[in-house]
């Protein structure tokens, strides 16, 4: 038994017919071939499966294909606009925030969900937004100084 | 003086962007039309006999394609070490520990394929497991291979110097003992695989390894299909840190079904079964003694091992060797025994991680020589200080630090950290303390021994000679090996990095033994170099013959070419250039001839211009037994000062400073150097305060999972003063060495030091949980 779900995928409407016990990770990378999203652990534990539904972070693993009809979805793929890398992936870019990378697009996500909400954030406030998502190559401190300057990158854009 | 174009900088990653949109390729990314998905049947108990396996159910389950155990894959034995193939695929006649494998299946789906694993039956006997280390290696323990009677895998007894006459003489003796924990790598990405036959009957398996090459001969070994008809290609990697240096079970049974059913077979481990696999750090047992006289100065070490090893022997015994040879240095010792046993044991089996074998031991004698300069008076970093060796010295095992700015580290993190104005200044918990450590850039001699050169590349350049490419079998698992390799081509041939690609972790591209050991840097960065050379030489003798110089005035910077010097008259070059590639877009222009020109000129005379390059290290070490096990052609070393503060309520710690220094002697991308040291840390701090693989009664992993086996996270690690140190190292190409292991070696002994600082308690048990150092304090107060 499918059930038909309608949602928004990276601004772009998508129907399909999913099972019931799909989830939204086996759900973006398997059925949409968007593997940007990782799957690290199926438990909600390592953060690297992190979209942003509704604008708020969650595990795609923890959340079922079902639950995300007439919501909308942003995955690591919706981020950069025409070629042109968003100001988080660009400041992971240029920081060194990126070894192995396989944390990096929940990692991004994290860090969208924390600076479209909270501009100027303080470094608790980024390391809290991150600390669910594990990263084992980088002692995250590049990561922190990176979103900390996407957040300048971004204050400054919108000031201008 | 160095003037580089290149080389020193902070290039952002080549790969950087593919991973940060999510464009980035690794296994579990990859489909191929009509692919089955494979799954393993894993042992539930810890020991027992095979009696019966009744795979017929499993078979006839629609959607099944093929079911293999130990009958169909057969019998070969195989491992890391040629020494120990103790091994099988699959087990035929006993499991040793829960999650040794025992058959594997493809089927359309992967529910289809768990299901029919769920469907093989196997009888068992069950026997007596044995889960400690110590136990194994009693009288009358269970036993785990036929042909290792006692439960040793390994054993290592040696000395350098007259041990005890040397300790007699010495003004005091210190003593301690050290417990660590089974690590988990913990790489955020699980193994994968993808194996695929052709229809000539040719392999390529696309797999999340650190070693495509050694994954290449396992394979071909087992499956006894020719070397040669073995493609091994390695996708990007979500991290390895030493467990993926070795072929798996997954990968074997994803060729093997493949083989079977003709199909391309995807499969991929759960996290669980990630630590069920494990290959990943084992728990040590230290006992040592150290003798010193009243000035400070070292003088004799002993130092006694026990390594819990699993069930079967992975690195392990490279693991037992590095735990004492790795303890000949950064200082000068007179005498040094070592005496190392690894056991069996009815667990899952341990091997090479991060600090391989190292790490423990290190752990032990950092705090030994603090507890020796406490009772000695002296401050332990001028203690340290006091007896690091330098450049150009021998350990008394033999190995060669041809370069070691160990003395430079300590300073940097005495000087950085603040170290005077705090030592014996701070209040009651509070506590700073230090530590030393150091590594090999690559080991000295491959697993297997072997003649064989252990990196080559090649390089090409394009047609029209504007770009040109690295191909390499190396490995980039996150370190940053790509951008490494393209930098030092682009040094060596003087163009922009712009102007490298590189393709790696592919056996059909070069021969290279892979990510292990801190190895690429130095190995295949000098076989980049050398194949960088020979395409530069290639180039200026045609360009030599063109321009009527000679060769030797011929040099390339930025792009451009100049004779000795200045651009030389070249007009006449270009003009054939531009009217030779007519219709081209982008004419040359400038003021001096082109790389991108005398490329063209050379491909026009000789067709593509290809050079290779090669390196494998002279012979090392000293003639004595396991003199190969720590051998490198140079050593980086590390020094760092931890401040921690410790809740005396609670024995909860929290690491609130580090101050870490590197000498990695040239620092080829400064800021994957400090993205190393960083994350080496990082990993250090985890093993020191969280980490633990936990075994119930029956030998099964209680904490197999990333919520229940913490690692640091985002809030458990403070912002690290990362202070690049630079030597230059003569055997490392343009000077440089390893960073990838060296940094983690300092931590673990940092930490603990900090917390006798904070609490006068001297810990001798990993994890620091809250809960052991506080029954610590409490012991520690009812001391008189």
């Amino acid at each position: 038994m499918k059930t038909l779900i309608q949602l928004t995928v990276n601004g772009e409407l998508v129907e399909a017919a999913v099972d019931a016990n799909r989830t939204l990770v086996q759900f973006l990378r398997e059925d949409l071939e968007l593997t940007g999203t990782k799957h690290g652990c199926g438990l909600g534990d390592c953060g690297a499966c992190t979209v942003l539904l509704d604008g708020k972070p969650v595990n795609s693993c923890l959340v079922l294909a079902v639950q995300a009809n007439g919501r909308s979805v942003l995955t690591i793929e919706g981020l950069a606009e025409n070629g042109k890398l968003h100001p988080i992936q660009q400041a992971f870019v240029d920081k060194g925030a990126i070894q192995c990378g396989f944390c990096t697009p929940g990692m991004i996500l994290s860090a969208k969900a924390l600076l479209d909400t909270n501009t100027k954030p303080t470094e608790i406030e980024i390391r809290t937004a991150i600390s669910g998502n594990l990263c084992r190559c980088t002692g995250y401190q590049k990561i922190v100084q990176a979103i900390q300057t996407a957040a300048e990158e971004m204050t400054a854009k919108e000031g201008s | 003086m160095r003037d580089f174009q290149v080389l020193g900088a902070r290039a952002p990653r080549l790969d950087a962007p593919a991973k940060s949109t999510g464009q980035a390729k690794y296994a579990d990314d990859l489909t191929m039309p009509g692919m089955l998905y494979g799954a393993i049947l894993q042992s539930p108990i810890a020991h027992g006999k095979i009696l019966n396996i009744d795979a017929s159910k499993a078979r006839k389950l629609k959607g099944v394609r093929a079911v293999v155990t130990a009958r169909e894959a057969g019998l070969v034995k195989y491992g890391v070490s040629p020494a120990r193939y103790d091994e099988t695929l699959y087990c035929h006649e006993k499991v040793r520990y829960v999650g040794d494998e025992i058959a594997a299946v493809a089927a359309v789906d992967l529910e289809t394929a768990l299901e029919a694993v769920e469907l093989i039956k196997v009888d068992y006997e069950e026997l007596p497991a044995v889960l400690d280390m110590f136990e194994a290696m009693k009288e009358g323990a269970p036993q785990l291979h036929d042909e290792f009677p006692g439960n040793v895998t390994a054993e290592v007894h040696q000395e350098f110097g007259e041990t005890e006459p040397l300790m007699a003489q010495c003004d005091l003796v210190v003593d301690h003992t050290f417990l660590s924990k089974r690590q988990d790598g913990a790489f955020i990405e699980p193994h994968s695989c993808l194996a695929v036959f052709d229809l000539q009957g040719k392999l390529t398996l696309h797999t999340s390894t650190q070693v495509p090459h050694y994954v290449m001969r396992t394979v071909a070994m087992v499956l006894r299909i020719p070397v040669g008809d073995v493609r091994v290609v390695k996708p990007y990697v979500g991290g390895g840190f030493g467990p993926k240096s070795e072929a798996t079970p997954l990968e074997m049974s994803a060729c093997l079904l493949s083989k079977v059913t003709g199909k391309p077979v995807k499969m991929n481990y759960t996290r669980e079964q990630v630590f069920l696999h494990s290959r990943a750090r084992h728990q040590f047992y230290a006992e040592m003694s150290l003798g010193v006289k009243k000035d400070g100065t070292l003088v004799a070490l002993k130092n006694k091992a026990v390594l819990d090893g699993g069930a079967y022997t992975s690195f392990g015994i490279a693991t037992v060797y590095y735990s004492g040879s790795l303890l000949g240095g950064p200082y000068r010792l007179q005498a040094m025994k070592y005496d190392g046993w690894r056991a069996y044991t009815n667990k899952p089996a341990c091997g090479a991680q991060r600090g391989h074998g190292g790490v423990a031991h290190r752990a032990c004698f950092e705090q030994l020589l603090d507890k020796a300069a406490d009772q000695l008076g002296i401050d332990p970093v001028e203690m340290r200080l006091k007896n690091v060796m330098v450049a150009g010295q021998t350990t008394i095992n033999e190995l060669d630090m041809s370069s070691l700015g160990m003395k430079e580290c300590i300073e940097a993190v005495r000087n950085g950290s603040d170290w005077k104005n705090k030592k014996g200044k701070l209040p009651r918990g509070k506590g700073i303390g230090s530590a030393c450590g150091f590594f090999v850039s690559g080991a000295g001699y491959p697993i297997y021994r072997s003649d064989t050169y252990h990196s080559t590349v090649v390089i090409k350049v394009a047609e029209d000679g504007g770009t040109v490419t690295v191909l390499t079998g190396s490995a980039e698992i996150g370190q940053g090996s790509d951008t490494m390799l393209a930098m030092i081509a682009a040094e060596t041939l003087g163009i922009p990095l712009e102007c490298v690609r590189v393709f790696s972790g592919d056996t059909e591209y070069s021969v290279d033994l892979g990510a292990y050991s801190s190895r690429q840097t130095l190995m295949t960065g000098h076989a980049a170099k050398e194949a960088a050379e020979n395409v530069r030489r290639q180039i200026a003798e045609v360009l030599s013959v063109h321009m009527g110089r000679d060769v030797d005035d011929i040099t390339f910077r930025n792009g451009n070419v100049l004779f000795r010097g200045g651009p030389g008259n070249f007009e006449k070059l270009r003009q054939g250039y531009i009217k030779e590639h007519r219709g081209w877009t982008d004419p040359p222009g400038g003021d001096y001839f082109t790389f991108r020109e005398a490329a063209r000129l050379a491909f026009l005379e000789k067709g593509t211009l290809v050079g290779t390059g090669k390196y494998k290290p002279p012979r090392l070490g000293g003639a004595y037994k396991g003199a190969a096990v720590g051998t490198s052609p140079a050593y980086g070393c590390s020094a760092q000062v931890v401040e921690v503060s410790v809740d005396l309520e609670t024995g909860q710690v929290s690491v609130d400073n580090m101050t870490d220094a590197h000498d990695c002697g040239l620092a080829i991308n400064l800021t994957s150097v400090e993205g190393q040291m960083q994350g080496s840390l990082s990993m250090g701090l985890g093993e020191c305060l969280f980490e633990e693989v936990k075994f119930d009664s029956r030998g099964r992993i209680i904490n197999a999972s990333l919520g229940e086996y913490k690692i640091p996270t985002a809030l458990d690690m403070p912002n690290v003063k990362s202070i690049v140190v630079e030597s230059n190292e003569p055997n490392g190409p343009y000077g440089a060495k390893e960073v990838g292991e060296g940094a983690i070696m300092p931590t673990i002994p940092a930490i603990l030091n900090a917390i006798y600082d904070a609490t006068g308690v001297r810990i001798n048990e990993l994890p620091v949980t809250a809960e052991r150092l506080y029954m610590a304090m409490k012991e520690n107060q009812k001391k008189p």
